[in-house]
């Protein structure tokens, strides 16, 4: 055991190559697959307890107003409630970034979105409870309302919250990653667009629910449809509870359905323990799709204006982006959204200068966060159409022009992203050859056409969101004397199969079978933390997490047993549920045998394992959004069908590669990519968070009906390649694949619109009526485009200059105290951090910033 | 004349049979079948998303017909048959097309699936050979957001073809993308 | 979860019976067929009845079929009776439908989804509460807003200055019937009564039904299939659950090849489906050439006036009128001379 560490990368590989792998990469059932084929896997909803109380919430009506009175005593007097709870009940504020600690789980002073919680009932029945609403009395004092980000740029009254950088701005960031002045200079070609990128919302088809139990010997376990159990724990309910988070216990449901929408703490998670600490009682919630819609958090709506400036074969010589974030009513994670608008455009196609731009305003609407792709697809949208734009100005085929200048692998980008693997060449040939691109890409009848677009996702944000030293994954691993494995892990299961990764990679490394491993995860009490279930960090960092854990596990196994049978313990290989010698495969004993004996030996067996991430290379104010271990890429290629009649689109298919570095079990991979693609094409062509804008700006269409999703008949054929480019930083070399490969969608989808009817929509959703309305004012000789005609006017801060890698810059900015040091300065993570990181502890956030 | 029987607080006495058990519940006319499944027999396995039937998570089968068991009254229920995702496997032996879903990975976070796996019987029932078109039809009642469907239609053709007595094993391609 | 508020559930066996508990029950009841429009609105608390009076049971109303009333008489013209209990995914599978009215197999096969029509029904569709965006919201939502003419409030938010209420017809079936000239049996406390299904609809988004509240849809009369041919286009977002935001239905009587006569009834585009008599009046005594479906569809498109109510931009709905009744045309046409 002394030298544990000793060694394990060679013994990886030598078994490697001596016996092949025989579940990682090997298409299988999930394992917990059989559970929601027979709907016994239990979501929150499903979970009642005896005495239990129903909770629900009181919203507001208005989209901004301050409170000037509640009165409960109607509600509380009615028969069957058993408490009403106000804002002054749970005055701490929370919030998910530590820079945006602006919620309360009840508004306490004011309201800032039509559907804001502002009181709450616990009652013996949800009818009750929902009765009772109607008897609690709210005198608000209204307030004008911010509809818009261009009116936020504007007015400084009202503010909507008081910590806003510039009026109602947010948050506004100016980054500018060598001279990109002299770089357009360089250009043969300089072209400028503008975008724009609807908001819309995760439509999970399970409502978010909550359980709450407080025992009499002060504990509190709370039951979740949350993706984040650790920020709900640690974070939200011990911060605004007072309860030492030592006394609480969360407990993530299985998610039906996440996609980011359920990665926030959540006011009626807070709610409902409360509740249940008043009376006594266990309080459950379960929203209804209404209130959904109002918690949102999802995509925001992003207006972009992007120049680039290109050599005549294409080469990027610099660029310049700008966006504009309509964030809602709250903070949510929103500052890291605004910094993911400019974060990724540098990793797929070199781009030597780079200038990004980029403010986040305070609307009063439901607040907007991370939707599958935080903060990328609008972006990526932009660049894929405006590069679609320039190889027609330069006469490039858009799938050469790309495939000339693709990032290298191992490369630090201008704004200090390290690239690992890069298999995006790969996948961008694969669509092109079995899409037939050749013989369709302006070549179709009208009416038809064919788009490309690319894109890359990161495996993990490279830094936790309250900075701390501690792993941000950790994995327990339990070998019981019955030959059976425990994994126990704070990862969420939304759906993605993050389960049954675990159990895929304990089953090849211990060399059991998929059914002789257990997977315990999303238990705050039981399972050591993993950050929860967002930027498609799971199976990179808990897969890292649970390698090293099983490394220990075999290690000690490996002592015992290479006693026993005389052998060198580096020769033992755990295959086949034995373990044995791999010059002489005879010579072992069963897996369940070694267990026992080093059980015998050693005492009970468990071992853990961790994951932090690598530490990123940039160290400059901004520059802790955007590093990740590792890049996934995908590429594809939409065909489409325009009825220039109606503008009605429809995509009959779309070919995609994605470079997932190495599939876990390729079934999950496949369902993730098809499923990218359905929520992408959404975007593209329906999904649309609408907003009344005069009088109450409230959200139009709050419902499955009227919220258009696709259904069957709208979801297109998909033609799926994997791409293996396994990366160093992945466990097995494994990648991301649950929201890359949504982001190519709608600018392929754009791209091949115009391929067809030659009109370019700058904006998603790609309605008919943008699609006519183009096409009418291209009979008319006009631009042939609908989209945005004006970015406004920002009072951007000073830039802050780094000088790329190539420039001899550090990764500081220039003028950065921290640079005088000089390139020997340490590295502390502490600067890298954005949002600007706090010390962990619940005071921190209310110090002034 | 047809007034329910009713008890002191509105309620009423609905007998029918669930899953090929008999049940008796007592409840105000008011109460959905969903409702009682879930409340009042414990059977958790349907689900809802919207309670207006828009999304098709709550599917059942009565008397053989899909149905939106959010939209039906408990009293409507009486002497009808009603069959639900926990009613599908034989003890221990998955459905086929459970067996399918779970194959292919046609349940990711799985909310849906039990309407799914319902509406999708009932066509196997109506026709045991669908085409890709005939599924995506009797299926477009029924909203998913994780799987772009297409594994879920794949699953329905892999079950159909077992339980017309088919040796069928899941396409390749299906399971490890086109090479 | 959204939970239906509490009534009394009356289920009647008959026609008489249930009259008779619509009667007692007064302005407070409401007959339900299929439930899949009442009750999402109920849970949504714009439409409150305290009593429902269920037909499903009413067996006078599941009859139907070629030739035969509910009494087993048969009709005249040998046209076909439906019962308007008959479910959508019945009347779409019906045979005799399919084959003699597959322009009203069509209508019913494209509302909302399978799921829907295994429980929605023919009668359900035809008196389909009017729908509008302000209107059909949960009441919290509503509260917020004030509340609308159509429900607990005064204002139309479509039209604020409009003394009426613009909710839209959303049936498909409606239009298909008014098209058809079908004839509606009413039966009330008073009696029996003949409607054709254009007079059955009232241009009012509240009182959009000339049918009194105590009064059943009994029967739908469908004129014999003798020498005219319809066809029903419907636009919406998706190819399933949504209403209409348009629905075009149109009747031609051929007289060899001329048209002899014709009705152009558009869906969704006002609270009553709406009949063009100009664009029919156009094409009587052509071929439908192209020239004459052009000019039918600038004189459908110039009365329709969608107002900003349902999914999509108004301008563009109006204009789908014109290249939705072309299409419908062009189907007609092209099935005549094939």
């Amino acid at each position: 055991m002394a030298n544990a560490e000793g060694g394990h990368a060679d013994r990886r590989a030598s078994n490697r190559e001596a016996f092949a792998r025989r579940v990682v990469g090997r298409a299988h059932r999930r394992v917990d697959a059989a559970a929601k084929v027979t709907g016994a896997t239990r979501f929150a909803d499903d979970l009642v307890l005896p005495r239990m109380l129903y909770a629900r919430l009181l919203r507001s009506p208005h989209p901004h107003a301050r409170i000037v009175r509640v009165d409960t005593s109607r509600a509380a007097a009615l028969r069957g409630v058993k408490a009403v709870l106000t804002g002054r009940d749970l005055p701490t504020p929370f919030g998910i970034l530590p820079v945006s600690q602006d919620e309360h789980a009840l508004a306490v002073d004011k309201v800032r979105y039509v559907g804001d919680p502002v009181a709450a009932v616990a009652a013996t029945s949800e009818d009750i409870a929902t009765a009772a609403l109607d008897l609690i009395e709210v005198e608000y004092d209204v307030l004008p309302a911010i509809t818009s980000p261009e009116e936020a740029i504007e007015k400084a009254e009202p503010k909507i919250h008081d910590y806003a950088k510039h009026n109602n701005l947010q948050k506004l960031t100016n980054l500018e990653f060598g001279d990109v002045e002299a770089g357009f200079a360089e250009a043969d070609h300089i072209r400028e667009d503008l975008f724009f990128y609807e908001g819309s919302t995760h439509l999970a088809l399970e409502q978010h629910a909550a359980l709450a139990e407080w025992s009499p010997d002060g504990k509190l376990t709370v039951w979740a449809s949350t993706q984040t159990p650790h920020y709900l724990h640690a974070r939200a309910l011990a911060r605004v509870l007072d309860v030492p988070a030592s006394r609480i216990r969360v407990i993530a449901c299985p998610n039906g359905g996440g996609f980011g929408g359920k990665s926030d703490p959540m006011n009626h998670e807070v709610v409902v323990a409360k509740l249940a600490m008043m009376t006594g009682r266990p309080v459950k919630i379960t929203l209804t799709r209404e209130e959904v819609f109002y918690c949102h958090r999802g995509r925001h709506p992003v207006l972009m204006w992007v120049r680039t400036g290109v050599k005549r074969d294409g080469a990027i010589t610099a660029m310049h982006f700008r966006s504009l974030l309509d964030g809602g009513g709250y903070g949510s994670y929103g500052v890291a959204s605004m910094y993911y608008t400019g974060a990724l455009q540098t990793v797929t196609y070199q781009v030597p200068r780079y200038k990004f731009q980029g403010a986040r305003a305070f609307t009063n609407k439901p607040p907007c966060g991370p939707k599958r792709g935080h903060g990328t697809p609008q972006p990526r949208f932009a660049l894929e159409v405006h590069l679609d734009k320039i190889a027609e100005d330069l006469k490039l085929d858009p799938a050469e022009m790309r495939l000339r200048h693709l990032v290298p692998p191992g490369t630090l980008t201008a704004n200090y992203l390290r690239v690992g693997s890069i298999g995006l060449g790969a996948c961008i040939r694969k669509v092109v050859e079995g899409s037939g691109w050749e013989r369709k890409f302006r070549q179709l009848p009208y009416g038809r056409g064919v788009g490309l677009a690319c894109s890359s996702y990161l495996c993990g944000a490279g830094l936790p969101i309250y900075w701390n030293d501690m792993p941000q994954s950790a994995v327990q691993l339990k070998l019981d004397r019955g030959g059976g494995v425990t994994v126990f892990c704070g990862s969420t299961d939304i759906g993605q199969g993050s389960d049954d990764v675990l159990a895929t990679i304990a089953a090849e490394m211990l060399g059991v079978d998929l059914e002789d491993v257990h997977v315990v995860t999303a238990d705050t009490s039981l399972t050591p933390v993993d950050l929860g279930s967002y930027s498609s960090r799971v199976t990179l960092m808990t897969g890292n997490a649970l390698i090293q854990a099983a490394e220990r596990a075999r290690e000690i196994l490996a002592t015992h047993v290479a006693a026993k049978l005389d052998v060198p313990p580096h020769r033992l290989v755990f295959a086949g549920r034995r373990v044995f010698d791999g010059t002489n495969p005879e010579r072992g004993m069963a897996f369940v045998e070694a267990v026992q004996l080093a059980e015998a030996a050693h005492g009970t067996i468990g071992t853990v394992g961790s994951y932090k991430t690598p530490t990123a290379a940039g160290r400059y104010r901004g520059a802790g959004v955007g590093p990740s271990p590792a890049y996934s890429y995908s590429a594809a290629v939409a065909e489409v069908e325009v009825d220039p009649e109606t503008g009605i689109v429809r995509v009959e298919r779309i070919w995609i590669a994605h470079d997932v570095g190495q599939c876990i079990n390729p079934v999950s991979v496949m369902g993730q990519v098809e499923g990218s693609i359905y929520m992408g094409l959404g975007e593209a062509l329906m999904e649309e968070m609408a907003y009344r804008d005069s009088r109450n700006v409230m959200h139009k269409i709050p419902s499955m009906l009227e919220y258009k999703s696709p259904t069957t008949i709208e979801m297109c054929d998909v033609v799926t390649y994997l791409v293996e480019d396994p990366d160093p930083n992945g466990p097995f070399g494994a990648k991301e694949v649950g929201q890359g490969p949504l982001l190519p969608v709608p600018p392929a989808v754009a791209n091949a619109v115009y391929d067809a009817v030659g009109v370019r929509i700058d904006e998603v959703p790609i309605t008919p009526e943008k699609v006519l309305r183009a096409l009418k004012d291209k009979a008319k000789g006009g631009a042939a485009r609908c989209g945005p005609s004006r970015f406004p006017e920002i009072p951007w801060p000073e830039a802050t200059r780094v000088p790329p890698p190539w420039e001899g810059g550090d990764g500081s900015a220039l003028g950065d105290a921290r640079r005088s040091g000089g390139s020997g300065a340490p590295r502390t993570r502490r600067s890298d951090a954005v949002p600007v990181p706090e010390p962990d502890g619940p005071r921190a956030v209310k110090r002034a910033r | 004349m047809a007034r329910r029987r009713s008890d002191a607080a509105g309620k009423v006495r609905v007998g029918f049979e669930v899953n090929g058990e008999a049940v008796e519940v007592v409840v105000p006319p008011q109460k959905t079948l969903l409702e009682i499944l879930r409340e009042d027999l414990g059977l958790t396995g349907t689900k809802h998303g919207c309670e207006l039937g828009e999304c098709g998570a709550c599917t059942v089968r009565m008397d053989g017909t899909p149905v939106l068991s959010c939209l039906v009254l408990g009293p409507t229920c009486e002497g009808r048959s009603i069959r639900t995702v926990e009613g599908m496997a034989h003890g221990a032996q998955l459905h086929p097309l459970q067996r399918a879903f779970a194959d292919l990975g046609a349940a990711q976070c799985g909310y849906c699936t039990p309407g799914i796996l319902l509406a999708a019987e009932a066509l196997i029932e109506a026709n045991p050979t669908p085409t890709r078109n005939q599924i995506k039809e009797a299926l477009a009642g029924n909203l998913c957001r994780c799987t772009g469907y297409i594994k879920i239609y794949e699953a329905v053709e892999l079950a159909a073809a077992w339980m017309r007595g088919e040796d069928a094993r899941p396409r390749e391609e299906s399971v490890y993308g086109e090479r | 979860m959204l939970r239906l508020p509490s009534f009394t559930y009356l289920e009647p066996k008959t026609l008489k019976q249930a009259l008779e508990m619509k009667a007692d029950a007064g302005p407070a009841g409401m007959y339900v067929a299929g439930g899949t429009d009442l009750y999402p609105n109920m849970k949504r608390r714009h439409q409150e009845p305290t009593v429902v009076v269920a037909l499903a049971g009413v067996k006078e109303l599941r009859a139907g079929g070629q030739g035969r009333s509910r009494k087993g008489k048969a009709t005249p013209g040998r046209g076909v009776i439906l019962g308007p209990m008959v479910t959508l995914a019945e009347l779409t599978n019906n045979a005799e439908v399919r084959s003699h009215y597959p322009a009203v197999a069509r209508a019913a096969e494209l509302i909302s989804t399978p799921l829907l029509r295994n429980m929605g029904t023919l009668g359900g569709n035809l008196c389909l509460d009017t729908r509008c965006n302000y209107y059909n919201q949960s009441y919290e939502w509503r509260k917020a807003i004030h509340f609308c003419m159509k429900k607990d409030g005064d204002i139309c938010w479509v039209a604020p200055s409009s003394p009426r209420c613009w909710a839209v017809n959303s049936s498909d079936l409606a239009p298909v019937m008014v098209a058809l000239d079908a004839q509606f049996l009413l039966v009330g406390p008073g009696g029996e009564r003949v409607l054709p299904a254009g007079r059955f609809y009232h241009n009012d988004g509240i009182n959009y039904l000339t049918k009194q509240p105590d009064e059943i849809l009994a029967e739908v009369r469908l004129p014999a299939p003798d020498g005219w041919d319809a066809t029903y286009h419907k636009l919406r977002r998706r190819g399933s659950f949504d209403f209409p935001v348009l629905g075009v239905a149109v009747w031609v009587r051929w007289d060899g090849a001329r048209v002899a006569d014709a009705r152009i009834v558009l869906g969704a585009v006002a609270s009553v489906p709406q009949e063009v008599r100009e664009a029919a009046t156009v094409i009587v005594g052509t071929d439908l050439s192209d020239e004459a479906i052009a000019a039918a569809a600038l004189a459908a498109f110039k009365p329709a006036k969608p107002m900003d109510n349902t999914d999509f931009g108004l301008s563009w709905r109006k204009e789908m009128t014109r290249v939705f009744v072309t299409r419908a045309l062009r189907e007609l046409r092209d099935r005549h001379h094939a």
